[in-house]
This record gives C-alpha cells, sequence and structure tokens, in this order.
C-alpha cells in the first residue's frame, strides 16, 4: 500500500521523484511516512522503517 | 606561441609541468567547439604521465548522517533539515562491503564517516573493520574519516590504511560559503599531515557549488600544490534540504572542461570521478575517461546509487583501458 512518495514523504506519487528515485536509495516509508534508517553498499541499500521493517534493493 | 592548448602541449604534455592558475583559467574559458581539442589533449597527458590503466574504487559509509558541520552540498549535515538519518555500519558488512568492491575487480575501498573527526568509537570500529577486512580480503583500505590528529594519523597509518581522502572541496576563496563550522586550513592541515605519515594523499572537491570559473581555476592549482596522490572530482549532486538542494547541476560540458583542466594543471596525479557524474555527465563520462581520467568510483556512493559496476567495467572494457592491477606496497 503506497500512500506517500518514499523520496519527498509527501501524499502521492510524483514523477520528478520517481525519476530521481532511479539513483537513490528510498526515505521515507511509503506506508507511514517515517523516515527510513538507510544504509548504502557499493551494490544495493538497505532501509527499515521502525514499525514496518526492512525494505532491501535486493 | 599564444594558443592555450599549444602552450599546454609543450609545457604539460613534453614536460609534466602541469599549468598554472592563469593558465588554467584561460583552459576553462575556452569555447564550446574545442572542448574536444581540450579533453584529447588531456587523454594524451593522462597516457603519457600516468599509463593507460584505471584505477578502481568502491565505497561506504561506516557513519551515516549526523555530522556536526554545515559544509551546504551534504545531505548527512546534522545541521540541515535533510531525510537522511544516521546509521552505523557493523564490522560484518563493512567487510560484506569491501567483499563486493573486491569482486567487481576494484583496488581501493575507502571507509567514510561523515564526521568533524573521529571519537575513540569511531577509531575502535575503523581498527575492527580494517583489521577485518585485511584478514579476509585483498584489497587496498582507504579511509575519510574527516579532520585528524596527529596521534589518528599516525595510528592510521600504522594499521595499514593505504589512502586517507579529506578533500578541500572548493577553491580558498569559495570556502567560506561552502563550510563555516571549520576552515580551509584545517583540512589542508590534516592533508599535509597524512601526506608527511606516508600515507597516500587522496584530496578533491565539488565543481558546481557557485564558484567562478576562476575559482575553478584557482581550487585546481591550489590542490595542485598540495601534491595529492589522488583527486575525486565530484559534480554537485543537490540534494533535498541542504542549502545547496536548489543549484542547477553543472553543465556536461562545463564538467568536461573541468576534467581536461584539472588533467592539465595535475598531469601525474590519480583524477577519479567520483560522485555527481551520472546526473551531470550520464553517457558522456565515457569522453571524461578519454579526456583525463583514470580512476572511477564504481558502485554506488554513500547516500545516493551510482550506476552498477559492471555498466562502468564495460565501457573500460569497450575502450581497451586495463584496470590496475592490485598493489599492496604499503
Amino acid at each position: 500500500m503506497t500512500l506517500y512518495c518514499d523520496r519527498c514523504g509527501e501524499p502521492g506519487t510524483h514523477p520528478d521523484c520517481t525519476q530521481a528515485r532511479q539513483l537513490e536509495p528510498p526515505r521515507y516509508c511509503a506506508r507511514c511516512r517515517r523516515r527510513l534508517v538507510v544504509q548504502v553498499s557499493p551494490t544495493g541499500w538497505t532501509a527499515r522503517c521502525v514499525e514496518h521493517g526492512e525494505l532491501t534493493s535486493r | 606561441m599564444t594558443d592555450i592548448l599549444d602552450i599546454a602541449r609543450a609545457q604539460v604534455l613534453d614536460q609534466g609541468i602541469g599549468l598554472s592558475e592563469p593558465q588554467a583559467l584561460e583552459v576553462l574559458q575556452l569555447p564550446d567547439d574545442r572542448v574536444d581539442e581540450l579533453l584529447d589533449l588531456a587523454h594524451e597527458v593522462r597516457l603519457k604521465w600516468c599509463g593507460d590503466a584505471v584505477e578502481v574504487e568502491g565505497i561506504v559509509s561506516l557513519k551515516t548522517g549526523g555530522c556536526p558541520e554545515d559544509c551546504h552540498f551534504c545531505s548527512q549535515s546534522g545541521v540541515f533539515d535533510s531525510p537522511v538519518r544516521s546509521a552505523w555500519l557493523d564490522v560484518p558488512s563493512l567487510v560484506r562491503a569491501a567483499r563486493e568492491t573486491a569482486a567487481t575487480g576494484a583496488t581501493e575501498f575507502c571507509i567514510v564517516a561523515a564526521v568533524r573527526g573521529p571519537d575513540e568509537r569511531l577509531m575502535n570500529q575503523v581498527r575492527d573493520g580494517v583489521a577485518a577486512i585485511n584478514a579476509e580480503v585483498e584489497i587496498n583500505i582507504a579511509c575519510s574519516l574527516g579532520m585528524l590528529t596527529q596521534d589518528q594519523v599516525d595510528e592510521l597509518a600504522a594499521i595499514g590504511v593505504h589512502r586517507y581522502n579529506h578533500n578541500l572541496e572548493t577553491a580558498r576563496s569559495h570556502f567560506d560559503s561552502v563550510v563555516t563550522t571549520h576552515s580551509y586550513e584545517e583540512r589542508w592541515d590534516t592533508c599535509e599531515m597524512v601526506r608527511k605519515a606516508g600515507m597516500e594523499l587522496c584530496c578533491g572537491g565539488i565543481i558546481g557549488m557557485g564558484e567562478t570559473i576562476e575559482q575553478r581555476a584557482e581550487f585546481a592549482t591550489q590542490l595542485a600544490a598540495l601534491q595529492p596522490d589522488e583527486v575525486p572530482l565530484n559534480f554537485l549532486n543537490p540534494r533535498p534540504g541542504t542549502p545547496f538542494g536548489e543549484q542547477e547541476p553543472t553543465s556536461a560540458v562545463d564538467a568536461l572542461r573541468a576534467v581536461g583542466a584539472f588533467r592539465l594543471v595535475m598531469p601525474r596525479t590519480i583524477l577519479r570521478f567520483a560522485g555527481g557524474r551520472e546526473i551531470t555527465l550520464g553517457d558522456l563520462a565515457e569522453r571524461g575517461v578519454r579526456g583525463g581520467v583514470n580512476a572511477v568510483i564504481v558502485g554506488n556512493y554513500l547516500t545516493t546509487l551510482g550506476r552498477p559496476a559492471s555498466e562502468d567495467l564495460a565501457m573500460l572494457a569497450d575502450l581497451k583501458m586495463p584496470i590496475k592491477a592490485l598493489a599492496r606496497d604499503l
């Protein structure tokens, strides 16, 4: 369920953010808008929401 | 002889003497229709004074976000309203990142922390991380941990850190517009200590932070005065929430002109494509590698993503540029 943009945290999806996300990991939980704890590695990323768990690029 | 590229050919290519600040400015003022000529000369200079090999590096953030400094380009500053949250990488994850990097053929792995300078907790983590990587992965280890004390410099050298990164970031005359929580001189002092301790010095900065062309020339020659082993050349990737978040990215032609100029100022240095090249150059990155650049960061950056390493490695293969082999001589 996507309520919020995972790049800017605002409601909905945004073409500019979608484009930018090709070169960025998510920063906000799309379900609750909390800021994610993100770790970027040379070949991927993980992003953790305290409420909704971990997302990963893999 | 009055044309700057003729002068550069005689001075830089033939004699290995880098351009002065006024000469670098002339290069940066070349019209767009002469940029190819500049890049061709910069490529010749790189081949003559550095060879054909390309150094490949991966980087990872050991400590992300929450930095007390106010570098206006940085999403990891705790001073700005950036969405980047603090995170620490544990040692097993650090080793995994080093292994991922080595698997690309990279010979350098840089451990980076968003700090003013390392405290004891960070030094402990670095000490443990370097030992664990050295035990399990064949790769040179570099660090970027902010400003150091002499004791910290000595310790990093002693535990086998091969190279230390500390960027001047921009020209001295522009520095106060970029950072206010520490001085250009403090950065310079750390760079000097690193070099004197026998570690390789990696020192570069970011193009496109509102500096003038004159300041770009000033920056190139100030870097040259430090005689760094490596110069990472970043292009501003405007980050949301930072003071530079609304800056326009550098145009591709200006970025390539900077690449050529920096090579002609520093004919022997490792000139590395670092952050921001994807948004600034796109597919023109290849022109930069045929225009003076002889090193790349592959894969992702600290908080943003790069091209897949496989794409850069394929580019180098297409260009018939060998990847520099590992030499652990420190």
